[in-house]
């Protein structure tokens, strides 16, 4: 039998991932999401190059601390009047290296998961979804600050309590969709013709997967981004390095909330704000793609 | 097994996992705790072998758990090291705080949140939809934190209105218990809105969509070519099968609404939960870390528990089903 021939029975319509991208661009939130990602992106990499934070540049005394924006400082400067606009610039690249790193381990445990936990159902399915289940239910703030308490505040620990710890749902919603692949006629036919599970997997199922998976993805870099600015505030980040979450800490613990330098405290929220709102109104935007009856909205 | 004691079995089941889970956690992984505790405080070798024997770590890491397992059936807790206090009694304590600050804030964000919800999700496509669709993603956004940063600073700081900081005003004399109970209640504003602000947003998400589902359901057109009136037909026809959905999606939020409480309560030093937990953090003080982890997870295992057999009683399909 030709490879061909195979081919040719188990062909499955694989969805055309060519004109995703033109679909999400014509709808107007997922429009405005690229667009506020690439600005975030641009000034994430950028931004540090031209305007480079040096945290030995301390205020020479005290009527440099926690003054507001000037020529000199564009955002003022911070308890220790050190420049707040470098560190605003430096701090986004922590966020969105945490964001997309701790995604990455969550969405290859997850989709390992699912798909696993979807194709072979059975008694492995019920013993994955019940570990999926307890870490589903399990409150995942509390977990993290125990274990950013226990392993330490490196950034490397930060991603990956981030990351294993934010798995679940990605897990369930590729498990379900796993088992309705697995009913399709593609998959008994290929069997049939003598593929392995593996190969299924490979040709029948992730491709089906992707767009779910994608979609879910992005959501997950929202949530992953929240995390490392909670645990930062919380005084669990890296205090080697500067991020938007480590920044509100020193802004709240040093009492710039009290004493009105809003030039501290706002900047760094509303560039969280920005990229968690970039990057949910594109994963939504997706979700409407795979999901033609929310289409109509916005 | 019939439905309850079947669902209770596996609650049960879960307390005990998260149990062990929380025993491994601190016991094995980062080392004992006698050595997390000689790390941050000085201790001599008597000291340590006196600590090793009361906290049941001087035998096997199997007894150790049967120790630890035994002990919280006690109600036993441990020590704190920083506050020199039985962890339980520190715990009752702030677990009482919480609870006042999370029931208000679930009010407003439940009644506000279908409310508006459903005034969103019935009006699909509309320009007063998306409005709230995007309102409701910016405050999605926002680390719950920040907008605590952002009211203590509007209405603390600038209009200085309210207070920012703990449960009564430190030093105050009541005279009546009606004066207490308001000033209690004046503390509690900025924490119960900036709780509700973030997690208002969630609520209007979900019922905007289960509502937005209802509504392309072929028994809705059959109720709107009765022509019945418009309020008749979202409220009775539509809202009533679109909050099943969003009872099981708020399910999997409690655990969201713990972690929102833990950064009102560092914000406002409310002394609750989270603020124990965020100042035992600081002080590395394991042992009430350990319980406010494990009460934490109990309580949303209790809470997630509670709504299914919501579910069930209100969803009629389930149990005939069953």
């Amino acid at each position: 039998m030709s490879e061909q021939f195979i081919s040719e029975v188990v062909a499955d319509e694989a969805p055309r991932h060519r004109n995703l991208f033109q679909q999400l661009w014509s709808d107007r939130m997922g429009r405005v999401g690229i667009i506020m990602t690439i600005v975030v992106l641009v000034a994430a990499i950028v931004g540090p190059v031209i305007w480079a934070f040096d945290s030995s540049a301390v205020g020479a005394d005290a009527s440099s601390i926690l003054q507001g924006p000037s020529s000199a400082h564009w955002l003022g400067t911070d308890e220790l009047g050190r420049d707040v606009f470098s560190q605003f610039l430096e701090g986004s690249r922590v966020s969105l290296l945490v964001g997309v790193m701790a995604t990455l381990i969550s969405t290859i445990i997850g989709a390992g998961i699912g798909i696993s936990s979807g194709y072979f159902t059975g008694r492995l399915d019920t013993t994955l979804m019940a570990v999926t289940d307890f870490f589903l239910v399990v409150p995942a703030l509390p977990l993290m600050i125990a274990m950013g308490a226990i392993f330490g505040q490196s950034l490397t620990i930060i991603i990956a309590i981030i990351g294993l710890l934010s798995w679940p749902r990605t897990a369930r919603i590729i498990r379900s969709q796993t088992l309705t692949l697995r009913e399709r006629k593609f998959v008994p036919r290929a069997r049939s013709l003598g593929a392995t599970n593996w190969r299924i997997i490979r040709t029948h199922i992730i491709p089906h997967v992707l767009p779910l998976m994608v979609a879910n993805t992005i959501l997950v870099v929202a949530g992953a981004i929240l995390s490392e600015a909670t645990l930062a505030f919380i005084g669990l980040g890296d205090p080697n390095r500067i991020s938007w979450g480590s920044m509100l800490h020193f802004a709240f613990s040093s009492g710039a909330v009290g004493r009105g330098a809003w030039w501290y405290f706002m900047p760094p929220g509303i560039g969280i704000l920005i990229i968690v709102l970039a990057f949910t109104l594109v994963g939504h935007a997706f979700d409407r793609i795979n999901n033609p009856r929310l289409r109509d909205a916005a | 097994m019939s439905y309850l004691p079947r669902k209770t079995l596996l609650l049960l089941g879960s307390i005990f996992s998260i149990t062990t889970f929380n025993f491994f956690l601190f016991h094995v992984i980062p080392g004992d705790p006698i050595r997390l505790i000689a790390r941050t405080q000085k201790l001599d070798a008597q000291q340590v072998a006196q600590l090793r024997k009361d906290y049941g770590l001087d035998g096997s890491l199997f007894s150790q758990y049967l120790t630890y397992l035994k002990n919280l059936l006690h109600g036993d807790l441990g020590y704190s090291f920083s506050l020199h206090e039985p962890v339980a009694t520190v715990l009752f304590r702030a677990l009482g705080h919480t609870v006042l600050l999370l029931t208000f804030s679930t009010l407003i964000v439940v009644g506000a949140g279908i409310a508006i919800g459903v005034f969103a999700g019935s009006r699909q496509g509309s320009k007063k939809d998306s409005m709230t669709v995007i309102g409701a993603l910016v405050f999605w956004s926002m680390p719950t934190f920040w907008v605590g940063m952002l009211l203590v600073f509007i209405f603390g700081v600038w209009f200085a209105v309210l207070p920012i900081s703990g449960i009564t005003t430190p030093n105050a004399v009541y005279p009546t218990y009606l004066s207490y109970v308001l000033d209690i209640g004046r503390h509690l504003i900025l924490p119960t809105l900036t709780l509700a602000l973030v997690d208002i947003a969630f609520f209007i998400l979900i019922t905007r969509t289960a509502v937005v589902e209802v509504m392309g359901e072929d028994y809705m057109l059959t109720a709107r070519g009765k022509g019945l009136p418009r309020r008749r037909l979202v409220w009775r026809h539509g809202v009533r099968n679109a909050l099943l959905p969003v009872l099981t999606a708020s399910a999997l939020y409690i655990s969201a609404l713990v972690g929102g409480a833990i950064q009102v309560e560092v914000v406002y030093s409310w002394p609750g939960m989270g603020l124990l937990m965020y100042n035992s953090v600081l002080a590395r003080d394991y042992p009430v870390l350990e319980a406010t982890f494990l009460v934490s997870s109990i309580v949303v295992l209790l809470a997630n528990f509670i709504s299914d057999i919501m579910y069930r009683v209100l969803d009629p399909r389930v149990t005939v089903s069953q």
